[in-house]
């Protein structure tokens, strides 16, 4: 097999994977190959048909697939190589990355790989649902890909556990497509999803949302027959006395996405347990040295948007490594206090602008969100809102910044 | 009258709260952009939504192209919409940003394409 020489390996031609191509290609590096799974590229947008994509990077609004098809569209006009049905099985800590094509195996060597594989859903098994194991269960994201592209319809009578934005966006498509949605029910007491798809989504088409509720049994031998329904006490545990039936032919579970991170630990990335993802640096640069990630492999969006805009950031960083084969070194941390569940990047050089993308872990109403350096307050952003649904962005202008002294985020 | 909105203009949702009086609109506070605004006057004289769906294909290599509205209609008739671009199949090929349905219903909206659907 003989090995192919490339300055970058792209593995995953999702919306991160082509920014990040075009990106690099802009910074005039174009020896690189996006490596992609599916026939096609595009990644989970080209199932994701609703609109609502875009406003921030086109100042449109646009449905997945068309946002895709614009940074399709450039890798074609720039003539950047991908190659499709091609799985990365392997990559190694000096950057060698083992494809199986539909040509047979491929190896590639690598100046630097980028990391931007998505991310998968959590299953019933994930979160341990009893009952019995009938036909008709699925992961939204599942339903969305037989119903939007292979035109199969899932089931008629429909109950949606977890509020995440793809279980409400199914709601809505289900209720299109004829289906009758019975309920969307939450086991925290807030949503995870987006406010305008509980409105557009859900109020619109008169589903209720039960918050602090959760699927305790499911029924049925070959065919799921019902579900039943607790209320959940403060510890989120089932409350006896509580359940409710549910008559339905299809559980619908948007419970969380989790990044794909197998390839990462393959070669070696030290994944931060907050996020699943990768612990990186400003660069996007995982632990391993070369190795960049960005998109939902390293922390779950909530806009592609910014999965875009991150990837593109990426995209510079990587091009200034292949060019000064280094990048400075990120040695300051960054804290969190219990408020806030993680921050990426994780560390920081103090010498170049960041952007800090961060969540918190309650709702909040008009906090301040304090960075810390050294005891002293770098910059304050006062949010008239704070939700576990909608990432944060705090840029950090390098004169702000010391080039020693920890960092540590604060919510109040 | 005080009403409560959550904004769909955008994804930040602001949660807007309007003084209403009959379908006038008096004041609103909590909105980020002057949208919020327009959105509430939307919402309490005809309410309209962009829709999106499928269309099925002759000879794709999809079953199915995804479509979407270039314009909001009213509310009301979305499932009338939908049931409208059922009953039509299209052949292969299928361009991105074609119009699959002019003026669907007379509703001064058109069904346009958003993918390619190349042919088997």
């Amino acid at each position: 097999m003989a090995v192919i020489n490339k300055d970058v390996v792209i593995i995953g031609g999702g919306p991160a994977g082509l920014a990040a191509a075009v990106e690099l290609n802009k910074q005039g590096i174009s020896d690189i190959v996006i490596l992609e799974r599916e026939k096609q590229l595009g990644g989970i947008l080209r199932q994701c048909i609703h609109d609502g994509f875009g406003l921030t990077r086109f100042k449109q609004t646009l449905s997945g697939p068309e946002y895709s098809q614009r940074f399709i569209n450039q890798v074609e006009e720039l003539q950047i190589e991908y190659i499709t049905e091609t799985t990365v099985i392997d990559i190694t800590p000096d950057k060698k990355v083992i494809a199986a094509s539909q040509n047979g195996l491929l190896e590639y060597q690598a100046k630097a790989v980028v990391l931007t594989m998505g991310c998968r859903e959590r299953t019933r098994g994930a979160i341990s649902i009893p009952g019995t194991r009938p036909a008709g269960v699925y992961n939204a994201g599942v339903a969305q890909a037989y119903i939007n592209l292979h035109n199969t319809m899932v089931g008629k009578e429909v109950v949606i556990l977890g509020s995440g934005d793809i279980g409400m966006i199914m709601a809505r498509r289900m209720t299109l497509e004829g289906a009758k949605v019975k309920a969307v029910f939450e086991i925290l007491p807030y949503p995870s999803g987006l406010p305008r798809n509980i409105e557009q989504c859900l109020n619109d088409y008169d589903i209720p949302l039960y918050l602090s509720h959760t699927v305790t049994n499911i029924r049925g031998r070959s065919r799921l027959e019902g579900v039943v329904v607790s209320e959940v006490d403060e510890q989120l545990k089932p409350i006896p006395g509580t359940e409710k039936e549910y008559a339905c032919d299809t559980l619908i579970l948007s419970v969380g996405l989790i990044p794909e991170n197998e390839l990462s630990l393959a070669c070696g990335v030290e994944l931060d347990p907050r996020t699943k993802g990768a612990i990186v640096d400003e660069n996007y640069q995982t632990t391993t040295d070369g190795v960049f990630a960005a998109g939902n492999v390293l922390h779950v969006h909530d806009l592609v948007d910014f999965v875009s805009l991150e990837a593109e950031a990426l995209a510079r960083s990587v091009a200034g490594y292949i060019k000064a084969s280094r990048l400075d070194n990120c040695d300051i941390a960054i804290t969190t206090d219990v408020n806030i569940s993680h921050t990426i990047p994780q560390k920081i050089s103090g010498f170049n602008d960041c952007k800090l993308s961060l969540r918190v872990r309650k709702p909040m109403k008009n906090c301040e969100i304090e960075i810390i350096q050294n005891d002293a307050i770098i910059k304050t952003v006062n949010l008239k809102k704070a939700i576990p649904a909608e990432m944060i962005q705090i840029k950090l202008d390098k004169t702000e910044l010391q080039a020693v002294g920890e960092i540590r985020v604060v919510v109040r | 009258m005080k009403k409560e909105y959550t904004c769909i203009v955008c994804p930040n949702g602001c949660e807007v709260e309007a003084e209403i009086e009959g379908v006038q609109v008096i004041d609103v506070t909590g909105a980020g952009c002057k949208k919020g605004k327009e959105y509430v006057e939307q919402e309490l004289t005809d309410p309209q939504r962009n829709i999106a769906t499928s269309m099925l294909v002759e000879n794709g290599i999809l079953p199915l192209v995804s479509v979407r509205l270039t314009k909001p209609v009213p509310k009301a008739r979305i499932f009338d919409v939908i049931q409208a671009v059922k009953q039509i199949k299209i052949a292969a090929p299928v361009k991105i940003e074609q119009v699959v349905i002019e003026n669907i219903l007379g509703l001064g909206s058109d069904v346009i394409a958003t993918k390619n659907v190349y042919t088997k």
